[in-house]
């Protein structure tokens, strides 16, 4: 055993001697992809420019500002903002600046329009917190400057677009002021203020524009109260709902007096329908309501006369008004039908006409139309001509014209929850999907340009020609199973409740499917998608299933609300069942046992800690009462700070008899003391993973064995104190502890201490070690821990001749219910970085050694081998330890610029990485997302076990070929010589 | 007189305080960390009733005169559930509280006294032995305010602990006064198949191990300049370091040879020499039987 390790590691250092992965300039593409998203629209503003090219900016929930083609729909350019720095308003102001303001109205920027630079930025402060406002009028102006309005926290500032600078505030600090609109009337040096106060209260506030000047200030108190949102149906009109919802005000304030009218909406409309509330919309004239099954639409008549224009119960969406000429607005209106979308675009002041109809067929995948976002030209024949753009539930981007479809960009992906892998079906013998060059010529024509390639005689279009069919020949597109186990599909829930299937090859999406019962429904109001787990994966017994997902979402926000199961078929993205549970989910146990048919078993805890065991089947239930005393698991309280772990008791001694729900039971508790720890990271290591070998040999022939236990789970706590912001405390009163605790027993293996140490702590946990990453205060830089952990108690099996009698315990049951003798080694180093997010490549066998995948703050990945990170390091390793592979000591981790996976590219607002093995063993595949995707093959020691794309056949061909010829002349040779010598 | 009062208080509580750790007999094995030393010994059953019984008593009492570290005693209780029965007390843990000077408060000397089992005790024990279930135990989370936040559980298969006594170990995880953690369990080793197994004494032989956190290891902190120094400095060493024979023996080695050629033949002379007087000697004797290999040398 000890020798065969000892062979197998010698083996992979010495095939690790460059352990520095990298690829030349025209291998980027082959075997990596990268796609760009913008995540879900908020706001969309069209360039009004003439020339140039269209372009459309829009900011989204990924807190995104984009300019994208209005042709194509691709990015001309984009900026992520933090993730703190929630974009509330954007405007195209001087027709050449994006103007932006975010972080609730406390950053105003300006963008130059055709690049993307950054023009100003300024900051606006203010004396409460409040909605914000912002507002580009085209025809203010003030010292041929012009001005942007903006209203934030509490306060009005008209800006300079030039430079940014502030020229005037006022401040609104009466304490329940809260504002609803802001108005600039067109043509006036005025703006009106106007919202509530004291709930009861309707207040106006008439400024001067030019100089900030308080000109009236009214108010008119309503007894009733308001809810919600007013809408604007003129300047000087605003609707708004009383507290109950049901009655309608109309106020309006022309000339600075306010004036009311109530209007019970029961009057409108026969039938009442509680309460309703008012759809943001800023169409003058119109203003829409919804109950819980109509829209309503109401159009206000001289003053304050409401009429009811049309009432519906289809799914509707409205757009904000756009104005075509001096005194006509038109607005788009996008109503549902089965399987298409109807979108009709009328005149603000005439109902009953459209200036267009047009119905557009929709795939279902993409849900009901959540915004429009409208858009007007000039078409040949002079008319005027209609665009819209719209935003789909499933967060992807649309746009319509002409009644096509003209573009579509899928960005749920940018919002991506969880991830799982499914393996493609087997080539069958009957189905050949394999292609074969088209014809005789082509094929000699690229083994032309292929050999000019090598000779060093292509002309760069030539270059180029080979780039492209090397992407397009090679066979990783391809639907089926391959032998190295490159191609795979990636399933991805994303926050809209859509799945994808991405395919590894190309990243090209298969199928996607929206989950029905991620739809709001009765039962379900706000259902969110939580996780993805793999639920079948045929692979003995049931080949000729497809493999399935299991998605687990649940009704609402809190952990306490039902859950909601969804099986999904991998192959064909059919939803094969979903269950409605009667149940909360607070923590999903994929178990490590599959069912006769190869569907894994899960256990789901609820909130009342029983245990349900999913698939409901008495095969199932079979399986697991014979490990029902085997089953442990923990749940982290983060809030209180204490861990605990669990076991099954018995069956649920409820009323109704289930078999498949479980009483559970505390078996042991880890409690922080909350005035000096808090728990800031919990790493468990990845369910999958495999070891290949128990034993590590170290330098003078000795063997350490690693305690591998499924079991162990790494908690770092940080004190109350620095669990804020980095530089918030001194290292006096900020230190880190690093636990590892056996999540059977409670034990805790081991408990170290960083002082002056601070959190956010990212860590990954494979095989016996852990390797986190800190902020230490004392030495101002961030720091990178490794724990390993090795078993003393097997130590002694050292012996060959105990080996080879047999007289070992290695193969005996290990209980952790023994006292473990457990070493720990551990080292600091410190690392340049900051990180988003931590990795660790997982091969199929766990040959491979590994090497740690660092999202840093760039938005790249950066490969670190994990020898860096050894506890063994000395500043001089011996010239044994040195064969091993111990690299000197050194403060700091390396970053060396070869070693990005990611390259040139960075994958915007990177939030995970996933590392799935191959068939292949030196071979992993990552998956990095955040706003932007990125996919690649890595191989942490080379391909040790493939010949690379590039080996050339041809060489090895000639010189066989050679090699035979010179075997046979030189015997042709011999024999000629030897005739010569005997008759001599 | 007011000296006398408080030695005599500070004896008289102290003889109370010990009373706890002579109520029953116990054998307990106190491994001596760094921390605590080893204390108590088997004792006898007092007639008095168990002090542990009632809620853990914390009983400050001055005893060093030193004005920056000071100690106290404090006793925390032990609670145990057999299966899932309610807790009931098990046993005393009592230590010494040592206030630095820092403010920090910890636990040293810490000394556990067990209950034994009555004879209810004793069936739950074998039914939690026949059933292969979950000996429990449990400690308050805050010695000085027990419970604190929340009771710390440990857990064990009850089938783990019987050996010819009932042997259990503890690691107690302390921070300050707070304990984060217990580790409870058999001090050796549990395998698996856990075979049903009476002990033979119904009494606890308890192990308790005190442990408070530890420090990381720093960051190796050095400049690239002083282990560029170290380096020259090491690289001037270590050709001293080598012996005089080991750097120049491509010198000595023919040296050597030249050395033993000339002795040879500076021998060889005064030799020829002497076989010319042998024949004229005429006298065999011992000298000239061991000349014979010394002959054969020259004649090569």
């Amino acid at each position: 055993m000890a020798i065969r390790s000892f062979f197998l590691f010698i083996l992979f250092f010495s095939s690790s001697i460059s352990p520095v992965f990298s690829l030349y300039e025209d291998q980027v593409g082959l075997m990596d992809w990268h796609q760009q998203y913008i995540g879900k629209v908020k706001q969309a503003v069209f360039s009004s420019q003439r020339a140039g090219r269209k372009r459309v900016v829009v900011s989204t929930e990924e807190n995104v500002i984009a300019s994208l083609d209005l042709r194509h729909g691709e990015i001309f350019w984009r900026h992520l903002l933090g993730a703190d720095d929630v974009i509330d308003g954007i405007d195209i102001g001087l027709g050449k600046y994006v103007i932006t303001l975010s972080s609730g109205g406390s950053i105003l920027r300006s963008w130059n329009l055709p690049d993307g630079q950054m023009v100003w930025e300024s900051s606006l402060q203010g004396p409460k917190h409040s909605k914000s406002f912002l507002l580009v009028p085209t025809n203010l102006k003030f010292d041929k400057d012009n001005l942007l309005v903006v209203f934030s926290n509490g306060r009005l500032h008209a800006i300079s677009c030039i430079d940014g600078e502030v020229l005037w505030k006022k401040d609104f600090e009466a304490e329940s002021f809260e504002v609803q609109q802001v108005i600039l009337p067109p043509g006036s040096d005025l703006i009106h203020v106007v919202g509530f106060a004291a709930l009861s209260q309707f207040e106006m506030y008439q400024i001067n524009a030019k100089n900030g000047e308080l000109l009236k200030h009214e108010s008119a108190s309503f007894s009733s109260g308001f809810s919600g949102q007013v809408s604007l149906v003129s300047t000087e009109t605003v609707v708004a709902l009383d507290s109950t919802g049901s009655i309608l005000l109309t106020i309006s304030f022309q000339d600075g007096k306010i004036s009311s009218q109530q209007t019970p909406i029961s009057n409108l409309v026969e039938d009442s329908l509680g309460p309703a509330v008012i759809i943001p919309s800023s169409v003058s004239g119109i203003f829409a309501i919804k109950t819980d099954a109509v829209t309503i639409f109401i159009r206000v008549i001289g003053k304050g006369n409401l009429e009811v224009v049309e009432k519906t119960t289809h799914e509707i969406a409205v757009s904000d008004a756009l104005s075509i000429s001096e005194d006509q607005q038109a607005f788009a209106l996008i109503q549902h039908a089965s399987s298409e979308i109807h979108l009709t675009v009328k005149l603000a002041h005439d109902w009953d006409g459209n200036l267009l109809k047009e119905s557009v067929k929709m795939d279902r995948q993409r849900g009901l139309v959540h915004k429009v976002f409208i858009n007007n030209y000039i078409r040949t024949d002079r008319s005027y001509g209609f665009r819209v753009l719209i935003v789909m539930e499933d967060h992807s981007l649309l746009l319509l014209q002409q009644g096509e479809i003209v573009w579509s960009r899928e960005d749920g992906l940018a919002s991506i929850i969880d991830v799982t892998t499914s393996e493609l079906p087997v080539e069958r013998d009957g189905v050949s999907v394999a292609k074969v060059e088209h014809n005789l010529f082509e094929w000699l024509k690229g083994h032309m340009l292929k050999l000019k390639g090598t000779l060093m005689l292509a002309s760069p279009e030539d270059m180029a020609a080979i780039q492209s069919m090397r992407l397009k020949s090679s066979e990783k597109s391809k639907m089926t199973r391959d032998h190295n186990g490159f191609r795979k599909l990636l399933i991805v829930l994303t926050r809209a409740g859509k799945l994808f299937a991405l395919h590894t090859g190309d990243g090209r999406i298969v199928w996607s499917y929206l989950l029905r019962s991620l739809h709001k429904s009765e039962a379900c109001q706000s259902p969110i998608g939580l996780n993805l787990y793999q639920w079948q994966v045929p692979h003995h017994h049931a080949m000729d299933e497809n493999p399935s997902v299991l998605v687990v979402s649940r009704c609402g926000p809190s952990s306490d609300t039902s859950g909601v199961l969804s099986f999904v078929d991998t192959y064909t993205g059919k939803e094969l069942s979903s269950l409605s549970l009667d149940h909360a989910v607070v923590q999903v146990i994929p178990l490590p046992y599959t069912d006769s048919t190869e569907q894994r078993l899960h256990l789901l805890i609820d909130a009342d800690k029983h245990a349900h065991l999913y698939p409901k089947t008495s095969g199932a239930l079979s399986i697991f009462k014979r490990e029902f005393s085997n089953i442990y698991w923990y749940s982290v309280e983060d809030q209180n700070g204490i861990i605990k772990g669990h076991a099954l008791k018995c069956k649920c001694t409820g009323e109704v008899a289930d078999e498949f729900c479980f009483d559970t039971r505390d078996l042991w508790s880890v409690v922080f003391p909350s005035e000096s720890e808090k728990t800031i990271a919990t790493v468990t290591r990845k369910l999958n993973e495999v070891v290949h070998t128990q034993a590590k040999v170290v330098a003078d022939q000795d063997v350490m064995y690693k305690y591998i236990s499924r079991n162990l789970l790494f908690v770092a706590t940080v004190a109350p104190k620095g669990s804020g912001e980095i530089g918030s405390v001194t290292p006096e009163e900020s230190w880190l502890v690093a636990y590892l605790i056996d999540t059977v027993t409670g034990r805790i293996l081991h408990r170290v201490t960083h002082h002056g140490s601070q959190g956010p702590v990212h860590a990954v946990f494979s095989e016996n070690w852990v390797v986190y990453h800190y902020f230490n205060l004392r030495a101002h830089r961030y720091e990178m821990s490794v724990i390993e952990i090795y078993d003393q108690s097997r130590a002694d099996n050292k012996d060959v001749w105990k080996l080879v009698l047999g007289k070992h315990n290695l193969t005996s049951p290990i209980s952790l219910f023994s006292r473990p003798e457990v070493i720990t080694k551990s080292q600091s180093y410190f690392f340049t970085h900051s990180l988003k997010a931590i990795a660790v490549t997982s091969t199929a066998k766990g040959i491979t050694s590994k090497q740690l995948l660092l999202g840093t703050i760039g938005d790249q990945v950066l490969a670190l081998d994990k020898r860096f990170l050894d506890p063994r390091r000395t500043v001089n390793p011996t010239q044994l330890e040195k064969e091993e592979g111990i690299i000197p000591l050194t403060e700091s981790l390396p970053i060396i610029p070869q070693s990005y996976v990611t390259h040139a590219l960075r994958v915007e607002g990177l939030r995970g990485i996933i590392t799935v093995p191959a068939k292949l063993e030196s071979t992993t595949l990552v998956f990095a997302h955040g706003v932007d995707l990125f996919f690649t093959q890595l191989a942490p020691s080379r391909t040790y076990d493939s010949l690379t794309e590039d080996f050339s056949y041809a060489l090895l061909l000639i010189t066989i070929v050679a090699l035979v010829a010179a075997i046979f002349v030189t015997w042709r040779l011999s024999e000629r010589k030897e005739l010569q010598e005997k008759w001599r | 007189m007011k000296w006398v009062k408080v030695i005599v208080s500070f004896i008289l509580t102290l003889s109370f305080l010990s009373f706890p750790s002579c109520a029953f007999q116990s054998d307990e094995l106190l491994v001596d960390d760094e921390e605590f030393g080893l204390e108590g010994a088997p004792q006898h059953r007092s007639p008095e009733p168990i002090p542990t019984r009632s809620p853990p008593v914390t009983s400050p009492t001055r005893k060093r005169h030193s004005d920056l570290d000071s100690d106290s005693k404090i006793q925390f209780s032990l609670d145990h559930a057999f299966g899932d029965s309610d807790f009931s007390p098990a046993g005393t843990f009592s230590a010494r509280l040592k206030t630095w000077s820092h403010g920090g408060q910890t636990l040293t000397k810490l000394r556990f006294s067990r209950n034994s089992f009555s004879d209810v005790e004793k069936e739950k024990f074998k039914n939690l032995l026949e059933s292969d279930d979950f000996y429990r135990i449990r400690l308050p989370s805050n010695v000085l305010s027990p419970p604190g936040r929340d009771f710390i559980i440990s857990s064990v298969k009850a089938r783990c602990l019987p050996r010819e006594s009932l042997d259990e170990h503890f690691v107690i995880h302390m921070e300050g006064v707070n304990v984060l953690a217990v580790n409870y369990g058999s001090p050796g080793s549990c395998p698996y198949p856990r075979n049903l197994k009476l002990p033979a004494k119904w009494s606890f032989s308890s192990h308790t191990v005190l442990k408070n956190r530890e420090q990381a290891p720093r960051a190796p902190v050095f400049t690239e300049e002083i282990l560029g120094g170290e380096n020259a400095e090491g690289e001037v060493l270590q050709p001293a370091e080598r012996s005089f024979w080991a750097k120049y023996w491509m010198y000595l080695i023919p040296l050597g040879l030249i050395v033993m050629n000339a002795i040879t033949q500076a021998m060889n002379m005064p030799e020829e020499q002497a076989t010319g007087l042998v024949p004229a000697q005429g006298q065999p004797s011992a000298g000239a039987v061991q000349r014979g290999p010394s002959s054969a040398v020259r004649r090569r």
